[in-house]
């Protein structure tokens, strides 16, 4: 299976974002923008990409918007009514509110002001926003059955959102724009480590590292206050939203602390509507504004006053908010005829003008007289300052979101191609994650992991699920000679043991892992057990030369900190105990120290009967005519049998106890075999 | 998966509370406080009634929650801002270290109940001054206790007495914020994994706004938790029933089906107290949809119906006009309702009737939280009904009172006597304020004020029990209106309901196991109250996803007589968002190394066969002697001395030449059946 990612804008631009992403028979569009770059089609992605034949609802399963920008919305009242797209489309609650305002507004300054046609119209915008679902932050909505799409707050504006999306077992993330740093009304960008195949950034500033906004700030009110000290008039073209709000809380903010009383108007039709908006939005602010607001709403400024328009001549200083942000007509362009003439006033401008606007012209060099038609021109002698807030993410927190999520790869989108490619090569080389940087109109292809849905039973999941607190009190079984370091080779905490079962395949149903003993079950059929076995001839005379003791129990095995088996060694013999006919009892103790003496292990269990070590019985054999002996080993020496039995698995431990018993162990000196040993039952 | 029902609660604000043991965790749901047992306690007012106890007031918890370990209290889910006033009680006990979950507007509506009710019983302390005494009051002794009026000693000793152990001291305001640290919000329809294995998730239940339904999924487990519902409200967004379809077992804990068919309930599901109003009553549909003829759409009309919306309008419209007359007459209104969503529904009707009727009369509300309760309600658009969240998207107030404050018709004021209030203060007036059980807030003061002015008007909501609040109001002449608001699912839409969301297994309070009969595509279990009830599992396997599947390298194994395909399968366990993974192991162990499992039977005469193809000979020899059918021998001869026995269960390969035991034990495995 494979993601298939249709870049259709923003694809080594920043403008028009529109990115349609095809995995699992399902297709979704995150975000529908335009370029406010260009005029004719290419404003809008080439949707016929999507669909040769323009029936787009059944192509597309969904479209999810991220932020109401026009670079992320402006084409949705296109392709909803004019291209006939009839599906689900999903954005935040504040989206939804803001994304009609933006619209309208932009639709006015297009077809009113500069004379085009309109591509669609007031009531395209309202029919497109009743189709909508709006979304909370985080809630998890499940578009059909095997599609599910969340959101996660964004930072970059009110409402702004990253989307996750998940097909199947395939997921996602798309981020739109964001900011990591919080600002004066909006928080940090927030997404939990989630398990990604892909990863859609942003990239507008690939390989920049801002400094902080606070300096911006400052300059800003360091200018506006200059002004105003003067007598001058500050002229503040703004949209509506968002960059309005933030100025507004910051200058509020300015004039309380500095004790100003310098009036602050906004233009009629901008205020209470506007700002009723974010108050009953304030949940999708920054903290600090939600933690105040049952008291004291943020956005209920306190030095600010609605202006009225016997004001533009009136003498002595103060700040004006006005519409439309570019100065493209309307109140702003009255009022900037009024003040631009005068060098004490001081005019902003945002940072970002349409070409063909005022704003525009303004930013493009430093005119002095602009020409309206032929017949009125203003001579500008005012100030200008530009405004450069940018909520976009740096290169930094890029790089941290991709770090966080670690997804299995990366595409980048909304950025200048040049440093799109160097932040692709960090990608790659510092975090080793596959990136890519697709031009407009081109697809990428991503690999995905093949997951498979099986059963399990509750045998299988009981014996892993459990943390295995065994772990810490698991012994290891070393070979050592006399005098060898201990090999202390304890697995780490945490590292669970791997899962072992036995996959049932059956054509008719669902695969299904179940445990050894319920496999025999589900067949129907009875173990059959191999073991292997081996009467194993003892010579006395080495038996002799291992002491043991005899006087008490407690001696058996070595405690830790005596881990060096030398010490087994020392104790004095005991000759005339070596004589005497032992018992069967004594005779496994004896064979124990031995076996004791030659590797590091107190696991050896003993019986009355035998010794166990993992699979391995030892008994003592005292038939003389064992059928297992193969030949007289004994050599003569007083030798004794012991039979010892044991499954395939513990083959190798086996065979090196065989050749301890037989007393030829000089060959296990450089023996450092280790290996996991569980706890013995007593 | 068990269940134990702890108190089937009284009503909407003390709501049912459960302990769940769920995939081996112990979930709490709810945890409310009794505050109608209040009524015991004297208000502080002069001529109270004597028979009330005259002591700072304790309150009442859960009974049988005291008798679990807070330790083992693994998860609490709070559905609504009511269920959570007992959580302080639970959160302060150091041992408790539970997580516990609700949506963020329960959260805060939830927050701002509390600390009313904190100041509100800080009266009290200033009436009686501190308590000094440690352990009873003297109230709780039994001298006292036996010399209470029959009626009080049943609410504060149950039956038995059982009830004594639940009253407790409140919590303070530190307690409540400690608690409000504890407490994990979730916005709408947001997803929490607790201990990566269960998966919460809740769905709007339209009782008020940001109450919720729940569902749980574990990895055998889908299970919902189903509170009091509304369908359509009239502030709060709707039950969301279409998320919880298909989850297969339903815990249904709506209580309040009985409640409102409980007592001789009169037009408009309202009653006047101390007098008769005959009119009819409206007949209720109580005969159940029939269940097999029903097709989807039609069950979804007929859960819309939009009956309960009208009646819950015609009520409103009944109580306005009598909220006119009184106020016609010059006497004034007191509303001591709790439900925040139906004082502001009431609060913008009866506007829209003063303002008809051109009257100009100044509207209270009195609370220490007015003013953040509806400063909230105005910036909580997700958790609102569709024609509120239309005013949003139109950039319009989400309720009235903002308009009513800027007008200067509405004035809010924390307390009684806030320093204003005074100066404004005219009388008729209409008052909203707490609380509701008459012995705690600004109503008890305005209560006795005006409870002998027969032009007058209180108005209480159903559930409150009339005749004992108004037990220190005596000689009661004003008119007093019990309104009944719908809590929940109607009785006759739970069949339909059920039949939507097709559940496997639904689990009913036995109380309601006369008042429905139940179509036969689900099984159902009644619960009682402090009994626990064992609830079947309803699937035998977990189901696991096998992460890249490819890696596994699985080598299968054909049984061809089983039709079967069988592998190995080595992997790392993991369970992460309530799914349980298998991955590749980094490292997968040797397959030879690990012990084979075999079964059936060998056929010594194929193995000595397989053998002498590997150049290895030997003699069979058959010992009938032995048990188990006897045994098969091989003794091989060349190239070393070995013997392989073989009978119905086991083969033993003696041999003192390791090369030679391990060529017999791989040709072994040629020949028997095994993996």
């Amino acid at each position: 299976m494979t993601i298939e990612c249709l870049i259709l804008g923003a694809g080594q631009e920043v403008g028009k974002s529109c990115v349609v992403v095809k995995v699992g028979g399902k297709s979704i569009m995150f975000d529908c923008g335009m370029h406010m770059g260009y005029l004719d089609h290419r404003r809008y992605p080439d949707f016929s990409l999507i669909s040769q034949s323009g029936d787009f609802s059944s192509v597309i399963s969904c479209i999810v918007i991220t932020h109401f920008h026009l670079d992320h919305v402006g084409a949705l009242p296109y392709f909803t009514e004019v291209c006939g797209y009839n599906g689900p489309i999903f954005m935040t609650y504040p989206t939804k509110a803001l994304a009609p305002l933006m619209l309208e507004d932009y639709r006015k300054v297009m077809v009113e002001r500069r004379g085009e046609d309109e591509q669609f119209s007031y009531e395209h915008i309202i029919k497109c926003m009743k189709k909508v679902t709006a979304l909370d932050l985080k809630q998890t909505v499940n578009v059909d059955k095997d599609l599910q799409i969340r959101a996660y707050y964004a930072g970059h504006v009110l409402g702004a959102a990253m989307i996750y999306a998940k097909v199947g077992d395939s997921t996602m993330v798309y981020t739109g724009d964001y900011n990591m740093t919080p600002d004066r009304h909006l928080g940090a960008a927030q997404i939990e480590r989630l398990q990604l195949d892909l990863l859609i950034t942003e990239s507008t500033y690939a390989t920049t590292i801002r400094d902080s906004k606070y300096a911006r700030e400052t300059e800003f009110l360091k200018v506006v206050h200059n002004c105003i000290a003067r007598g001058g008039k500050v002229l503040i073209p703004t949209f509506a939203l968002g960059r309005a709000q933030e100025l507004c809380l910051l200058l509020d903010e300015y004039w309380e602390r500095m004790n100003l009383k310098v009036p602050i108007y906004f233009s009629a039709g901008l205020t209470i509507q506007a700002n009723m908006y974010y108050k009953m939005l304030i949940s999708w602010t920054s903290q600090k504004i939600k933690d105040t607001y049952a008291t004291h709403n943020a956005f209920d400024f306190k030095h600010v006053r609605p202006f009225e328009r016997s004001f533009i001549n009136a003498s002595g200083p103060c700040v004006l908010f006005a519409t439309p942000g570019m100065i493209s007509g309307g109140f702003s362009l009255e009022v900037f005829k009024q003040w631009a003439p005068a060098e004490i006033n001081l005019v902003t401008l945002p940072g970002y003008c349409v070409a063909g606007t005022i704003g525009h012209k303004l930013m493009s060099g430093k005119p002095t007289r602009i020409d309206l038609d032929k017949d009125t021109h203003i001579d500008v002698r005012c100030q200008i300052h530009q405004l450069s807030f940018s909520p976009h993410t740096d290169a930094k927190g890029i790089m941290d979101l991709v770090g966080l999520l670690s997804p299995q790869h990366v595409i980048l989108v909304h950025g200048e191609k040049p440093k799109m490619a160097l932040l692709r090569g960090r990608i790659q080389t510092e975090l080793g994650i596959q990136c890519y940087d697709p031009a407009n109109n081109e697809t990428v292809s991503i690999p995905t992991n093949r997951t498979v849905k099986i059963d399990a039973t509750k045998a299988f999941i009981k014996s892993y699920s459990v943390t295995n607190f065994d772990v810490l009190s698991t012994r290891l079984v070393g070979f050592t000679d006399s005098n060898h370091a201990d090999v202390e080779i304890l697995p780490t905490l945490g590292e669970k043991k791997a899962a072992e079962g036995i996959l049932l395949m059956d054509k008719t149903k669902r695969a299904k892992i179940v445990c050894e003993n319920e496999l025999l079950l589900n067949l129907g059929v009875e173990e059959h057990s191999l073991r292997l076995a081996y009467c194993c001839p003892v010579h006395m005379d080495c038996l002799e030369q291992t002491s043991y003791q005899s006087t008490s129990g407690s001696s058996i095995g070595f405690e830790k900190g005596n881990s060096s088996p030398a010490a087994a060694t020392s104790p004095e013999c005991q000759p005339e105990r070596s004589t005497c006919i032992l018992g069967k009892c004594s005779l496994l103790t004896t064979l124990l120290r031995r076996l004791e003496s030659q590797i590091w292990c107190k696991n050896i269990e003993e019986n009355p009967n035998y010794l166990k070590l993992k699979s391995i019985k030892i008994h003592s054999c005292s038939k003389n005519t064992c059928p297992y002996r193969t030949k007289d080993e004994s050599g003569g020496r007083f030798t004794l049998y012991f039979c010892c039995s044991w499954s395939p698995v513990d083959q190798d431990l086996a065979w090196k106890l065989i050749t301890i018993m037989k007393g030829t162990n000089t060959s296990l000196v450089q023996d450092t075999c280790t290996m996991e040993e569980e706890m013995p039952k007593n | 998966m068990k269940l134990t029902c702890l108190s089937m609660g009284h009503g909407l604000y003390c709501p049912p509370c459960h302990m769940l043991e769920l995939c081996g965790f112990r979930v709490l749901l709810e945890c409310p406080l009794d505050l109608s047992a209040l009524t015991v306690f004297s208000p502080v007012i002069p001529n109270s009634a004597p028979d009330l106890i005259g002591a700072v007031p304790w309150y009442k918890t859960v009974k049988s929650l005291h008798l679990w370990d807070p330790s083992l209290i693994d998860l609490v889910i709070i559905s609504t801002p009511y269920a959570m006033l007992g959580l302080p009680f639970l959160t302060c006990l150091h041992d408790f270290s539970g997580k516990i979950y609700a949506t963020e507007a329960v959260v805060r509506i939830g927050c701002l109940m509390m600390e009313d009710l904190v100041s509100m019983h800080a009266e009290y302390n200033q009436f009686y001054g501190p308590d000094e005494r440690s352990g009873c009051p003297g109230w709780m002794e039994w001298e006292e206790l036996e010399k209470l009026p029959l009626e009080l000693r049943d609410i504060v000793m149950g039956k038995d007495g059982e009830e004594l152990g639940s009253w407790m001291p409140l919590y303070s305001a530190t307690d409540v914020k400690e608690c409000m640290l504890k407490i994990h919000s979730l916005r709408y329809g947001e997803e929490a994994c607790y201990n990566s294995t269960l998966i919460l998730k809740s769905f709007s239940s339209g009782l008020e706004i940001g109450s919720s339904n729940w569902m749980i999924n574990g990895p055998r487990r889908n299970f919902t938790y189903l509170s009091s519902s509304i369908f359509k409200s009239a502030h709060a967004m709707g039950f969301d029933y279409y998320s919880l379809r298909g989850n297969d077992l339903i815990l249904f804990s709506d209580l309040s089906v009985e409640m409102t068919h409980d007592g001789p309930n009169d037009a408009y599901g309202c009653k006047i107290y101390n007098e008769t109003v005959v009119e009819d009553p409206l007949p209720y549909h109580i005969s159940a949809v029939g269940a097999n003829c029903a097709s989807e759409q039609d069950l979804v009309k007929c859960l819309l119906e939009n009956d309960e919306i009208l009646e819950e309008s015609d009520k409103i419209a009944f109580i306005c006009s009598c909220v006119l007359d009184s106020l016609n007459e010059g006497g004034s209104v007191l509303i001591p309702i709790g439900r925040i969503g139906i004082v502001h529904f009431l609060l913008e009707k009866i506007w829209q009737y003063l303002e008809l009727s051109n009257m100009m009369v100044p509207i209270f509300m009195i609370s220490t939280i007015s003013e953040e309760i509806l400063a909230f309600m105005n910036a909580m658009p997700e958790w609102l009904c569709e024609e509120r969240q239309l005013k949003l998207f139109s950039g319009e107030p989400l309720f009235g009172h903002i308009e009513l404050i800027k007008e200067k018709k509405l004035y809010l004021f924390p307390v009684l006597n806030s320093s204003n209030l005074s100066m404004i203060w005219q009388e008729p007036c209409l008052v909203f304020c707490p609380h509701w059980n008459l012995r705690l807030g600004p109503a008890v003061h305005l209560l006795s004020r005006w409870h002998k002015d027969h032009k007058s008007l209180l108005i209480l909501e159903e559930g409150v029990d009339a005749e004992m609040a108004l037990l220190p109001f005596k000689t009661l002449s004003m008119k007093v209106l019990q309104c009944s608001f719908f809590a929940g699912i109607k009785l006759k839409k739970i069949q339909p309901l059920l039949e939507l969301l097709q559940p496997k297994l639904v689990l009913f309070p036995d109380r309601l196991k006369s008042q429905l009969n139940f179509s036969k595509n689900y099984t159902h279990l009644y619960y009682s109250e402090n009994s626990t009830l064992r609830v079947p599992c309803l699937k035998e396997d977990f189901e696991v996803r096998l992460m890249r599947y490819l890696d596994f390298k699985l080598q299968p194994r054909i049984l061809p007589h089983e039709n079967l395909a069988i592998a190995r399968l080595e992997g790392q366990f993991l369970v992460s968002n309530g799914n349980h993974l298998l991955v590749p192991v980094k490292n997968p162990t040797h397959i030879s190394s690990k012990q084979q499992l075999n079964w059936g039977s060998v056929d010594p005469d194929l193995l000595l066969q397989a053998l002498k193809d590997k150049g290895i000979d030997g003699l069979i020899s058959y010992d009938e002697t032995a048990p188990c059918h006897g045994v098969h021998s091989i003794h091989i001869s060349a190239p070393d001395e070995a013997v392989i026995e073989i009978d119905s269960k086991q083969t033993v390969i003696f041999a003192a030449n390791e090369n030679l035991t391990a060529v017999i034990c791989e040709t072994f495995s040629s020949v028997c059946s095994g993996i």
